[in-house]
């Protein structure tokens, strides 16, 4: 184990702040682990190996300048590949953007760049966002650093495996039915959600408009609530973006108690569809907690069940009006036929640059707008949204935050998955969140018997992300995984 | 209306500008129709006092002040561009009438 | 502005008796901002092609929308002139189509809930004022620009962003003449209201038409056609009368009507049916999840109320009621804001003892013949007058209050228009001032009848119709100076003593 490598986020940047490691050997050693396991795991799509040594090159010498420097300054962090960054390839995992550099930063690219964080490379995932396992990547599949015969979980889930195998203190994820918590969840790793709106989504390549939302990975909770300090707030290039102020999350973090703490624990979540060897965690996650002073309360949200197809139906219009823009004009895949006409530029570059699941959902999402059926269909399923935030609000009338799986699986071997409607039943658990807008972390909890890694979720009220870390603290405490992280064997070079 | 028509793939792929081989529309259609079986269960919820949910977050819309900002260079615009010419996006000729 | 057109065709005023056509208009109008209606780009007709772009206008992978204030507050102000009912949260939606003009594959428009609603505008047909009902005024982007370049077409995203209103009459006009009027009509509203340049030419106003006939006296409407393209206001009439006359032909023939949309081509002269496949298009509209609910606050809608100017319309009424103007004269001083600007500046700036009810009477004839006259002549507009609406009034109170004559006018008008001096101080320093004293005109006429004795003989013996020699003799005397009434009074008191 490279020792500089699983250290935290929080005391990596603390190393380089006071002297005790520079940013180019923190930056050589995860290069170095990125070089001996990624083409095993391949959470990476690109590595910027020299932008990265040059970045942390200079804030060595402003550091020896006497320079101040950005809380994150030194400190690797890998970027899903959804999240566009000026002057690295951005792909969406999809053919239809290969060699495309976007010619401008997203804004939690901006506020890393701003806090000296070395943008270390570009993340695996599905296609556009779009899947539960990061199979549908055109680049290939990511593969679980805990079992490289298993799915790391998606759509994040480079970003996911790359935090668990230590190649970047932490990764930039996004969530839009679950993405950032379900592969945290099957790599051991924490991952937030937070609240819609918290972080800018301008430069995040949008799957669904009102459900994507920007959020860290980290190892540590700790980790989770200083990121989220440093990309969250008011963006005004984004009309979705809320203005309230960023609370101070990281120092508020007090360690772990949860003494009077009522935790909810919706029924619908606990139910026929989960694995026993998830389940058993749950149980004992829980009962550690009773014994921690938490107070458990049941109850009941009874849209629940309503939240898969009110998910698939909104997410996929969206998505099916957000990818029009793929054309093969101004940017991307080109498929261009001898004599071909302009209609046939579009069918043709569309139909060879998605893959099979984007053209589903892009199918799926139009025709439940068409006209016709967009009152039985979009319509209908913005009044459901509606229920199932209700209920939400409701839970959160009696409890300060609910406890539920993350996912009813832990990580399923490599194809093993066949039809798309058991795929989208794995995000059963944590799309309800999206569309309610709420703040959703996935912490570590436990291992199966084959020694796969189970996360817990807490939902929140919205804008109460600091009462999840909180709770997550305490969880993560409490609960440690052992082994703490999957073995991939020594690397030579790295610290 | 959960079970689709072949007919009703291909008039979804014209307009998602999408081409489907035979082989590729007859799993398209399974799909979605499965898909679209287990969307029936919103039918039957009685939705006629709710209002449609359009946004996570209920929110007013800011505006900005009409401020202009620097374009991007021309060669940046076009820089990604498939086909182009000296100053213009190429594509084949619009046509616009018959 | 260009009178109207004459009717092309012969035939149609005689089978127009049979038929009665249906006209409604889509209007596009360009708002006058600086920047996009959702990003920051600048926005100018004529730079070079993409150079006016930004990552949103370019439909680049992670954009986001941001509304534009400014473009707000322009439709909030022609929602408010035409009377229509302003919804205080009105929505964006997208509207999809694959055009390679519309880089995001969807335009950003409204559709169940416009920005206005029910409204109506003043349409003066030659001097009758009337109302036309508008359905929607509705916010959106307007698309790019392509040209044809042999086997491709060539695209400049320039315009791709750029603020719009789209207003939507309803079916109610009767005449080719009446939607060509109606044109004129926003065509002035907006420059008015400093809401669009409006210049056709450069696209800033456009014109689609729905038209369809049906026998007269039938209720049922006949099938409609949309014309699209019509970029001139010399075509609206032109094309809508060809449509119509296309339209009786074919049915009058036993023929139907397709529902489609038509190019109207200018050189030709005809229209052209677009491609059916554009027409199949289903636009799958749904609300902008970008983009939260448009509100029109207090703020705003205080902001408008308060810079609206007074319309042409009941301008139009007011000149003609309350200041003496002719219908026609009416009719043009509110052709253009400035004009009507420039004319109420000078009646207010008239002195007090100036008739009420008439004194905007000789300001319109001095305005719209001598003053337009002579800026027409040097390709000036009102704006760049050389003589300030004061001097204009006051050359008119000299007139009225008979220190100089009329005639005198017109040259104090030409040099003061030349020089920019205050008609006033020129009468004074060139001395035309009108003599209207008795005694000094007296004695100009004593000394005329003894210079012309043997005529004023032969009048006296009644040759009468020498009179108007002797008051020339006056005039000429005087260097035209002489009050013509008194001089005619005083000459023939003289002649007959
Ligand atoms: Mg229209
Ligand atoms: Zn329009």
């Amino acid at each position: 184990m490279s020792d500089l490598c699983h250290l935290s986020l929080v005391e990596q940047a603390r190393r380089v702040a006071v002297g005790g490691a520079t940013a180019r050997e923190l930056v050589d050693a995860h290069l170095a682990r990125i070089d001996a396991l990624d083409p095993r795991v391949h959470a990476f799509l690109h590595v910027d190996r020299d932008g990265a040594r040059a970045a942390a090159e200079q804030i060595d010498a402003r550091r020896s300048r006497g320079d101040k420097l950005g809380p994150l300054a030194g400190v690797p962090i890998g970027i899903k590949d959804v999240v566009v960054t000026k002057g690295q390839p951005t792909t969406a995992a999809s053919r239809m953007l290969a060699g495309w550099t976007p010619p401008y930063d997203a804004a939690v690219v901006e506020r890393l760049r701003a806090a000296d964080a070395i943008l270390i490379g570009k993340q695996n995932c599905d296609e556009f966002g779009m899947g539960s396992s990061t199979e549908n990547s055109a680049q290939g599949p990511t593969r679980n650093p805990w079992d490289l015969e298993r799915i790391p979980g998606g759509s994040s889930g480079g970003s996911a495996a790359a935090v668990a195998a230590g190649f970047c203190a932490a990764s930039i994820g996004t969530d839009t039915g679950g993405s950032i918590r379900q592969p945290s969840s099957m790599c051991g790793v924490v991952g937030l959600k937070p609240t819609y709106g918290r972080v800018s989504r301008w430069g995040l390549i949008a799957y669904a408009s009102s459900l994507d939302q920007i959020g860290p990975m980290t190892r540590t909770v700790e980790d989770a609530a200083l990121l989220l300090e440093l990309i969250a707030g008011h963006d005004p290039r984004d009309s979705t973006s809320l203005v309230d102020a960023v609370p101070k999350y990281r120092s508020k973090l007090t360690s772990g108690v949860v003494a009077g703490t009522k935790i909810g624990l919706p029924a619908e979540y606990f139910g026929d569809g989960i694995d026993p060897a998830v389940r058993a965690v749950l149980d004992r996650t829980i009962s550690v907690m009773r014994d921690a002073g938490a107070r458990f309360v049941s109850l009941s949200l009874p849209h629940t069940r309503l939240a898969l197809p009110t998910y698939y139906l909104l997410a996929c219009a969206e998505a099916s009006s957000n990818l029009s823009r793929y054309d093969g004009i101004r940017y991307g895949q080109r498929v261009e036929r001898k004599g071909a006409s302009l209609a046939d530029v579009y069918r043709d570059s569309r139909s060879a640059g998605f893959g099979a699941e984007v053209k589903r959902r892009i199918m799926l999402g139009t025709f439940a707008l068409r006209a016709g059926y967009y009152d039985a269909y979009y319509r209908k399923a913005q009044q459901v949204r509606a229920l199932i935030k209700r209920d939400f609000d409701e839970a959160f009338a009696q409890v300060d935050v609910l406890l539920t799986p993350t996912a009813p699986t832990a990580a399923f071997g490599i194809g093993e998955t066949t039809t798309p409607m058991e795929m989208y039943l794995g995000d059963v658990f944590t799309l309800a969140c999206n569309l309610a807008g709420l703040p959703g972390l996935s912490v570590p909890v436990g291992l199966t018997p084959a020694g796969l890694p189970v996360g817990a979720q807490l939902l929140g009220k919205p804008l109460d992300e600091l009462t999840l870390l909180k709770a997550g603290r305490a969880l993560e405490q409490r609960c440690e995984l052992s082994p703490r992280w999957p073995d991939l064997g020594e690397v030579e070079g790295a610290s | 209306m959960a079970e689709l028509t072949a007919h009703e793939v291909s008039e979804i792929a014209h307009l998602a500008m999408l081409t489907l081989s035979a082989e590729e529309a007859e799993t398209m259609r399974l799909e979605l129709s499965a898909i679209l079986e287990s969307m029936t269960a919103l039918a039957a919820v009685d939705t006629s006092s709710v209002v449609p949910m359009t946004h996570a977050v209920p929110m007013d819309l800011r505006l900005r002040a009409d401020v202009v900002e620097p374009s991007l260079p021309v060669e940046v615009a076009l820089g990604a561009a498939p086909a182009r010419a000296e100053d213009a996006f190429v594509v084949p000729v619009v046509i616009s009438e018959a | 502005m260009s009178t109207v057109a004459p009717v092309g065709d012969a035939a149609l005023p005689a089978v127009l008796d049979e038929w009665e056509p249906v006209i409604g208009l889509e209007i596009h109008v360009q708002l006058a901002t600086a920047s996009k209606a959702f990003s920051p780009s600048g926005v100018a007709f004529g730079a070079p092609p993409n150079s006016l772009t930004d990552p949103l206008v370019l439909g680049l992978p992670g954009t986001l929308p941001v509304f534009n204030r400014r473009a707000l507050e322009l439709a909030v102000r022609l929602g408010v002139a035409t009377s229509s009912k302003i919804r205080a949260r009105s929505r964006f939606a997208r509207k999809h189509y694959f055009y390679p003009d519309l880089p995001k594959g969807y335009q950003i428009s409204q559709y169940d809930e416009p920005l206005c609603e029910d409204g109506a505008i003043d349409v003066l047909v030659g001097t009758r004022r009337m109302a036309i009902r508008l359905q929607r005024i509705h916010l959106e982007e307007d698309a790019g620009k392509s040209s044809h370049e042999g086997a491709t077409s060539h695209l400049d995203l320039n315009r791709a962003g750029v603020p719009l209103v789209e207003v939507v009459t309803a079916p109610e006009l009767a005449s080719a003449e009446e939607a060509a009027e109606l044109m004129r009509s926003i065509h002035r509203l907006v420059r008015w209201l400093e809401i669009s340049e409006a210049d056709m030419e450069k696209g800033q106003l456009r014109c689609d038409a729905n038209v369809s006939v049906r026998r007269r006296g039938e209720d049922r409407l006949g099938t409609r056609t949309e014309l699209k393209n019509i970029n001139s206001f010399r075509f609206v009439q032109k094309a809508i009368e060809h449509e119509i006359l296309r339209q009786i032909r074919i049915l009058e023939t036993g023929g139907r009507i397709l529902r489609e949309t038509r190019l109207w081509d200018a050189m030709g002269g005809v229209s052209f049916p677009m491609r059916s496949k554009e027409e199949a298009n289903d636009y799958r509209y749904f609300p902008d999840p970008d983009l939260p609910p448009l509100v029109v606050d207090a703020q705003i809608m205080g902001a408008v109320l308060g810079t609206l100017p007074e319309l042409p319309g009941p301008r139009f009424e007011r000149y003609q009621r309350e200041l003496g103007v002719s219908p026609d004269d009416a009719r043009t001083l509110v052709s253009e804001r400035p004009l009507a600007e420039y004319f109420e500046a000078a009646v207010a700036a008239r002195r007090p003892e100036a008739a009420v009810g008439v004194r905007g009477r000789a300001v319109a004839n001095w305005l719209l013949t001598e003053l337009l006259g002579a800026l027409n002549g040097d390709d000036k507009a009102i704006g760049d007058s050389p003589l300030s609406p004061a001097s204009l009034a006051e050359l008119v109170d000299l007139i009225e209050d008979g220190t100089i004559s009329g005639k005198i006018g017109k040259d104090v008008f030409e040099s003061c228009y030349a020089s920019g001096q205050s008609p006033a101080a020129y009468v004074e320093s060139k001395g035309l001032r009108q003599i209207s004293n008795e005694a000094e005109l007296l004695k100009i006429i004593e000394q005329v009848l003894v210079t012309c004795a043997k005529q004023a003989a032969d009048y006296r013996a009644g040759k009468e119709g020498l009179f108007g020699f002797f008051v020339g003799q006056v005039m000429k005397a005087t260097g035209g100076r002489a009050n013509p009434q008194l001089t005619s009074e005083l000459m023939l008191r003289a002649l007959k003593s």
